[in-house]
């Protein structure tokens, strides 16, 4: 009987754990779940061992939902695995689409995450300098790391993805939109992302007028009124350049979306988007009034590019000269 | 030399390992909880306002972000010199009671809870929340289900979502609650008061009427002596949100009290190289290494640890509760790893009661939950206490508020030392001339399992079975034995 069930898969890579949070957020239409799939593995849940996928037929998983950026050696590995051993691969949330947070490493390198964790930061007691190794040798034998990337990567720049589900996590009614596109087989086509096209503005039920922006004011600066769009009050808010699917949940309670459900349709590079959404609400005649507005934006960056940023064209910040020594292990097997 | 390889066990900020290795007789010569991940938060939030840590750092952990978005907020606030008004402390903390009483609720039933409930010995597929359910009664699935439903609507009424919610900002909240919100939250917090005391019943019915349980509790191979760390109030009891970080020695004698600006002064942290997470210790008293003891500076930060460096609670039935665990336990502190277990839904119980009194305070719907900043930002630290254990966020600004640096010393890395500690003790008592049984494995894993490393979601499913597998070598690197624990999941699959 249960073999007649679809299979389906569910892995994490380099994420926080909301992914499957939002998973059991699902609460008793979990139970429908399990019982519209047989679940053959999910390392939260069940049996762990790596050796059981790798055991299976090429494609014998039906589904599997993919969590987490790419990061390390391990992260690389099993989505190789999953990849070949799954009919349809779903990058499922944020970090697996567009790397988000964790992402916003490839502002720095891993040298700098290195150098800080083990040797700057005011709480580190390390007199030797000791950083963590890929192999050390203890008194009683050998113990292993997984290498660190310098690069943090999205799912589909490491393997080939079917389908992307967006969200920092995905909402319970996103998860359930792909669950029942699944069991009735009405998919979009192969490298859609699953959910609509509009954007968060088109869900968000604050009142929106003509938006003039003369100038950014930040979140703590002032008390926003509770019922007019934020971004017309000077709040940053990506909902305007936004996929919506997400309820507009967060500038509901006053908080301006970040952009964690990414790009519409046919839009290359979310930050880009972002930003020229940005630009064209802002009150200004000249180039020199609109460098002046967004001047008072600190760290566009780090907002245009806050659940995209290798996911985007730029991918991440050039790398330096190289002449600065390497902090620990140098040898990583990293893709160029 | 065998190896024995427990890969992985969990995950922190990614996947955990446990090696043993055996010597030529096959008893333990050391063992070791390796980590191995690392994202680098401190170093790529460089550069971003810091009114946006909350939301960056929440993406820590999604299984405890209200702890980073609370930790977060308050480092905020005193980067910005800036006082929350009564009312939106209140919130943040109404809030963080919801998400206290889940968290807690998860861990007992699905994870800790088994091991008693169900029992130490019994087979692999009968240790999880299915079997607590055999034993206990039907209807009890669908309490835990429902407890975390119904506070996970409190942290999405408050917060605005209820995964990574993210209404807290320096200064207060974005928003107040309504009276029929408030309403509501009081029923809520009622019903978690009521399974409260629910849960501490079944415990006593369980665990403490069968003598063996008791006597489990309290051997040897889970017990080790170490200082205790905790937030208090200003009367020395528990607190989740706000207070001075207390530390107590392995006599139950005060070591320290700090505020959270002072952490540096008593807190280092210690590398070694063979795992990515930092092992930090008390600086007045010392890294010795992997020891316990007066003169090790190795502290623990966990339910227990916040019960042991507490003069009470500050709630009447936690505090009935904590007086009849030290009665029973013989007194404090407690070192009993295993105890951990009743000292956390004790902690729920406090959790469900100070909710209660929170949400019928008249001032919790007031709109004043927003003061605007003026000073000039320029340093903070904010600590709370997470589920498992005490989480510091400092963080440095320029005048404009952008951030220049950041440490965070996180929940379960307090523990990281102490959790190889526990878990060599478990495994030379438990592991005699090479013999690794299925029950024996299941013991060790107990012993890591009581401090609830955040292991996101594998500690955090409904049907928590935590991964497990032990792979025991021979010195050419053979294997020899191949044991496994996931049975039970598997079963699971067929419901």
């Amino acid at each position: 009987m249960s073999n007649q069930k679809p299979k389906l898969a569910l892995y994490w890579a380099s994420s926080c754990g909301g992914c499957e949070i939002a998973v059991l957020g699902l609460h008793e239409k979990i139970l429908d779940v399990a019982a519209a799939f047989e679940i053959v593995f999910w390392p939260c849940v069940m049996d762990f061992k790596y050796a059981d996928v790798e055991a299976m037929e090429d494609g014998e998983i039906d589904v599997c939902f993919f969590n987490g950026a790419i990061r390390n050696d391990e992260n690389a590995h099993l989505a190789h695995l999953l990849r070949q051993k799954s009919k349809v691969l779903v990058a499922f949330g944020s970090c697996a689409y567009g790397g988000s947070m964790p992402g916003l490493a490839n502002f720095y390198t891993r040298d700098d995450v290195l150098r800080w964790v083990y040797f700057d930061s005011p709480s580190t007691d390390n007199p030797d300098g000791v950083v963590p190794q890929k192999r050390v040798d203890v008194p009683e034998g050998e113990l292993r790391l997984p290498g660190f990337w310098d690069t943090v990567r999205t799912l589909a720049q490491v393997v080939p993805v079917d389908y992307f589900l967006p969200g920092c996590p995905p909402e319970v009614s996103s998860i359930e939109a792909a669950v029942n596109a699944i069991v009735s087989g009405e998919l979009p086509p192969p490298g859609s992302v699953i959910g609509v096209d509009v954007t968060v503005c088109d869900e968000c039920p604050r009142e929106k007028h003509e938006k003039k922006i003369k100038r950014f004011y930040r979140p703590q600066e002032i008390i926003p009124d509770p019922n007019i769009c934020l971004l017309e009050q000077g709040l940053f808010c990506a909902g305007i350049a936004t996929r919506a699917g997400c309820g507009a949940k967060c500038p509901q309670v006053g908080f301006g979306c970040r952009g964690c459900y990414g790009p519409n349709e046919g839009v290359l590079d979310h930050g880009a988007r972002i930003l020229s959404g940005i630009a064209s609400v802002l009150d200004a005649d000249t180039e020199e009034e609109v460098e002046a507005i967004l001047d008072t934006l600190p760290d566009p960056a780090g907002y245009f590019y806050r659940f995209h940023l290798p996911g985007s064209l730029l991918r991440r910040r050039g790398r330096t000269n190289g002449k600065r020594q390497p902090v620990g292990e140098a040898a990583v097997h990293e893709p160029a | 030399m065998t190896r024995i390889s427990i890969d992985p066990i969990t995950r922190l900020e990614g996947h955990g390992k446990i090696e043993i290795f055996l010597d030529e007789q096959g008893n333990v010569a050391n063992c070791y909880f390796q980590v191995p991940e690392l994202r680098g938060f401190e170093i790529f939030c460089v550069g971003r306002p810091v009114e946006e840590m909350p939301f960056l750092t929440s993406r820590i952990c999604g299984v405890c972000p209200e702890a980073h978005l609370m930790a977060a907020a308050k480092a905020c606030d005193a980067v910005y010199k800036v006082e929350v008004p009564p009312a939106g402390k209140k919130l943040r903390e109404l809030l963080y009671m919801a998400f206290f009483v889940t968290d807690h609720t998860t861990h007992f039933y699905a994870l800790g809870g088994p091991d008693f409930v169900v029992g130490p010995e019994a087979p692999a597929a009968e240790r999880n929340i299915l079997g607590v359910i055999a034993k206990v009664g039907l209807e009890i699935g669908g309490q835990v289900i429902d407890a975390r439903k119904r506070n996970h609507q409190v942290i999405e009424m408050i917060g605005g979502r209820p995964v990574h919610p993210v209404a807290a900002i320096p200064g207060g909240m974005t928003h107040p609650i309504t009276e029929e919100q408030r309403q509501q939250i009081v029923e809520i917090a009622r019903k978690n008061v009521e399974f409260g005391q629910f849960t501490i019943s079944l415990f006593h019915d369980v665990v403490l009427k069968n003598t063996e349980y008791v006597e489990l509790i309290t051997s040897p191979g889970y017990t080790q002596r170490t200082y205790y760390m905790g937030l208090v109030d200003e009367n020395n009891h528990v607190n989740f949100y706000d207070g001075k970080v207390r530390v107590v020695d392995p006599d139950g004698v005060e070591h320290c009290k700090y505020a959270p600006h002072e952490y540096r002064e008593y807190i280092a942290e210690h590398v070694e190289p063979w795992s990515y997470l930092k092992f930090p210790y008390l600086k007045k008293v010392g890294w010795k290494g992997f020891v316990d003891g007066k003169d090790s500076g190795v502290y623990c930060a966990t339910p227990l640890s916040r019960l042991n460096a507490a003069d009470g609670m500050a709630t009447p039935l936690a505090q009935a509760e904590y007086e009849r665990m030290y009665e029973i336990l013989g007194g404090k502190p407690v070192h009993h790893t295993l105890a951990t277990h009743w000292a956390r839904i004790i902690e729920l119980l406090y959790a469900a009661e100070r909710m209660l009194e929170l949400a019928q305070d008249p001032e919790i719907t007031s709109p004043e939950v927003r003061a605007i900043p003026k000073a000039t930002p320029s340093e903070g630290v904010g600590i709370v206490e997470a589920p498992r254990g005490t989480l510091t966020h400092h963080y440095i600004t320029d005048e404009n508020g952008i951030l220049q640096r950041a440490n965070l010393i996180v929940g379960t890395t307090n523990n990281n030392a102490p959790i190889s500690i526990s878990i060599r003790k478990a495994a030379q008592a438990l592991i005699r001339d090479g013999q690794v049984s299925d029950g024996i494995l299941n013991k060790i894993e107990m012993a890591f399992r009581a401090y609830d490393p955040c292991l996101s979601c594998a500690t955090h499913s409904l049907p928590g079975q935590m991964p497990l597998e032990v792979i025991v070598r021979d010195h050419k690197g053979q294997v020899v034995r191949h044991l496994s624990q996931y049975v039970a999941a598997r079963e699971l699959t067929q419901f």
